[in-house]
């Protein structure tokens, strides 16, 4: 491809994304209707779940990994935020875990 | 005391966004990082992610600007790969009805990350509500670009395994599920996204089932919009 049509997948993309970003506000500009507001409440703990299957959608993260560092990385980061309850903690310790797996372990 | 009450915003979104400069630093820096290993020169990366802001379509941009001139599919794919966006603008559309020239920035800029601390509803004591979300949203972007760019400048030198980092995503979204987790007062909501994008993707497979799952969490939560709205208190 030359520069210039690379420039422009990129610039579609960007717009297609600023287009998924601008619409709710663009759509409901005056008045927010009830059921919209009530979808707002009750989607973002839905989009979390929705969000961590998303995450393992093609199974293991790593090139050869048989999944064991995945369930264990995860297991690691499910409690450390159980427990700690803070989110920092929780990311690092939990990628560490994961990269200390499949580096050594797996 | 516009001032000080910015710049005390300023430093309760920095405190709220430690944990994103964390795994952007991570992950921006091996963003910027396989953009140099593609073989392409900083600018790229650096563009894109100013452009785009969203990591995981520009990790897919990264591979699909290697290949064939495919304009459609990339409009696409960045319509389906962002269109949880959506699902955050229909979150924050009250809370950012009154932020005046402040707004276009913030609409731009919400990204998963952002969202995820500004979707929760919580404003720090002390803080300017408005002013939050600007510097919230304004340092979650600066963390992406400047690792970003860490990364594609400097990264081919540092000696590090970086094997593995990748896990960052996952821990992100998984520490975020169970912080919404204990805070909440019924699990329904959860619940169902976590099944029906499991069954979806079992049904569906890994690039179809989002869209899929989206619409199926929708109608479920506007099903039993009565319900919910009981046990979570909701007006509707």
């Amino acid at each position: 491809m030359t520069t210039l049509q690379i420039c422009i997948m990129i610039a579609l993309a960007a717009l297609a994304t600023q287009i998924t970003r601008w619409l709710p506000f663009l759509l409901f500009r005056s008045k927010t209707p009830a059921v919209v507001t009530y979808l707002g409440t009750v989607l973002p703990s839905a989009i979390w779940g929705m969000l961590v299957v998303y995450c393992f959608r093609n199974g293991p993260l790593a090139e050869g990994s048989n999944g064991m560092p995945e369930v264990l990385a995860s297991i690691v980061t499910i409690a450390l935020q159980a427990w700690k309850k803070n989110m920092a903690v929780t990311i690092a310790g939990g990628t560490l875990c994961y990269m200390a797996l499949v580096q050594w372990l797996f | 005391m516009s001032v000080k009450l910015a710049a005390a915003s300023a430093r309760a979104a920095f405190r709220a966004t430690v944990p994103i400069l964390i795994g952007f630093g991570f992950c921006g820096f091996s963003y910027g990082l396989y953009m140099h290993s593609l073989g392409f020169e900083p600018i790229f990366p650096i563009v894109m992610t100013l452009t785009i802001l969203a990591g995981s379509l520009e990790f897919i941009m990264a591979s699909m600007i290697t290949g064939p001139f495919a304009p459609l599919t990339a409009f696409l794919v960045g319509l389906l790969v962002n269109a949880r966006h959506l699902f955050y603008g229909i979150a924050m559309l009250d809370r950012y009805r009154d932020t005046g020239a402040m707004k276009p920035f913030l609409i731009y800029g919400l990204i998963d990350e952002t969202f995820s601390i500004l979707g929760r509803g919580e404003v720090p004591e002390g803080a300017d509500r408005r002013w939050y979300y600007f510097f919230v949203t304004l340092f979650n972007e600066s963390y992406w670009v400047l690792s970003t760019a860490f990364g594609a400048v400097f990264g081919a030198d540092l000696p590090l395994d970086t094997r593995g980092i990748e896990f960052v995503l996952p821990a992100l979204f998984l520490a975020i599920f169970v912080s919404s987790w204990q805070q909440e007062r019924q699990h329904v909501g959860s619940l169902a996204g976590l099944g029906i994008t499991l069954c979806c993707l079992l049904a569906f497979g890994s690039t179809y089932f989002l869209l899929a799952a989206m619409t199926f969490i929708i109608v479920l939560l506007l099903l039993f919009r009565k319900k919910l709205s009981s046990i979570t208190g909701t007006v509707s």
